[in-house]
């Protein structure tokens, strides 16, 4: 059964894939992405990775939809044609794909219980994680504490993404009175349904955050729903009054503290002794600072998140505005 | 618990059936509006149908207070979306069929 849901699965990838190759209407090709994303959230659903398809559906599906249509409001909605004869890049795709095929070919099995995954790392993390870490979720356990230094990486990756958009986009404060009038403001359902909503929407981030030590969730996918709230908000309500709910600059503070809350964890850890990111150090008994460490640095990445992606929002609509004022 | 199961199969056969017709709904009905009116049924009946369906199928514990909430959820959200969809398209000046045909009977007078 299993099998078969994976080959329905793979099979309506393979087509959204092809579909996406063919299209010239960008619009319909980021919808179709959004598709794509849902499809391997299943899978990964599928396969029991359950935190990994969290992740997909909250950021494949959700917030990188929403920015590529900020974009593709900012670019238009035509991918233009391309004069210059495709036949050297074919090749190079074609050359790449077949290396790539070929190096396919030296994996293990999937799925195989010989395969090196299974071997080393997996069984010290299902057999001592419990008595180490001592979380329900292993996955926490092995993101959060194990590779603690790898999450820190991504979070600063996600930082520095942030920095970029910046860079280039930056955020403007229009004069209020020049903003056009939005369709939006006489949907009456809209406003109303959106006022129920987004305090449940922030209710279930703040829960996917702090439940991440005990289910699937923590900071990047609790950081990304909360971020989602206040996207919608700033869609139905309009950007200048999100920009009065949470300014850009409050969140480029926060985006800088929540990095910085993930790397002060690190340094007190070895203030108090220990290595970097040693969180038996934090606490007397060795279980309890590694819950205090992971709630800590997840409350770090969580926060960093959502502020970047608010942030990347803001920089995108922002620039949209401007486009429509002229 | 014989009733039960039989009462969720009944769920879930009607709500893959109503699936079925929104997706059909939305290939052959033949302009905009008609198509939101079917992938709304979609969203609605059928999700409502299948979560029906997969509650009575739980043993009553914290996964039926889980789906319970999808189904608000979804019983607030989908019918907005449509909702949406249907007035941004109407904004966007988007005529129904039977306005089409009738401003081009008029433009033919």
């Amino acid at each position: 059964m299993t099998l078969l849901i994976d080959l329905v699965l793979l099979a309506m990838l393979a087509l959204t894939a092809l579909r996406i190759i063919f299209l010239k209407d960008l619009f319909a090709v980021v919808m179709l992405f959004g598709i794509y994303s849902f499809l391997s959230a299943l899978i990964f659903v599928n396969l029991d990775a359950v935190d990994v398809a969290f992740t997909e559906a909250a950021v494949g599906a959700g917030i990188s939809t929403v920015l590529m249509l900020g974009t593709l409001a900012l670019t238009g909605r035509n991918e233009r044609e391309c004069e210059r004869s495709s036949l050297l890049p074919l090749l190079v795709v074609c050359v790449t794909g077949a290396v790539l095929i070929y190096g396919t070919l030296d994996m293990p099995p999937f799925g195989h219980a010989d395969n090196p995954v299974h071997e080393h790392v997996a069984p010290r993390y299902i057999q001592d994680s419990p008595q180490e870490v001592g979380l329900p979720n292993m996955v926490t356990s092995v993101l959060a504490s194990y590779r603690g230094f790898d999450t820190l990486g991504e979070t600063v990756v996600v930082f520095s993404a942030l920095i970029g958009v910046l860079a280039l986009l930056g955020v403007r404060r229009e004069d209020n009175s020049l903003t056009p009038e939005s369709g939006l403001k006489s949907h009456l359902v809209l406003h109303v349904v959106a006022k129920l909503i987004i305090p449940m929407i922030i209710l279930f981030a703040l829960y996917v955050q702090f439940h991440g030590d005990f289910g699937p969730g923590g900071g990047f996918q609790a950081g990304v729903i909360a971020a989602a709230a206040f996207i919608l908000y700033a869609l139905v309500f309009g950007l200048p009054s999100a920009f009065s709910v949470v300014s850009p600059k409050f969140l480029q503070v926060m985006a800088s503290l929540g990095v910085l809350l993930y790397a002060s964890v690190g340094l007190y850890s070895m203030a108090k002794g220990g290595q970097f990111l040693d969180y038996n150090k934090l606490a007397a008994n060795p279980i309890d600072g590694q819950h205090y460490g992971i709630i800590i640095i997840e409350l770090g990445v969580g926060i960093t998140v959502f502020a970047v992606m608010l942030s990347i929002f803001y920089a995108f609509s922002s620039q949209v505005a401007r486009l429509n004022i002229r | 618990m014989l009733f039960l199961d039989i009462v969720s199969g009944i769920l879930l056969i009607a709500g893959v059936f109503f699936g079925l017709s929104g997706a059909m709904g939305l290939f052959r009905f033949p302009d905009f509006y008609t198509r939101v009116h079917a992938a709304s049924v979609t969203d609605s009946v059928a999700a409502i149908l299948i979560l029906g369906g997969l509650l009575l199928q739980t043993s009553f514990d914290l996964n039926t207070a889980k789906l319970l909430f999808i189904l608000a959820f979804l019983l607030i959200t989908s019918p907005t979306a449509s909702h949406a969809l249907a007035k941004s398209a109407r904004h966007g000046g988007l005529l129904t069929l039977a306005e089409s045909k009738h401003s081009k009977a008029g433009q033919a007078e």
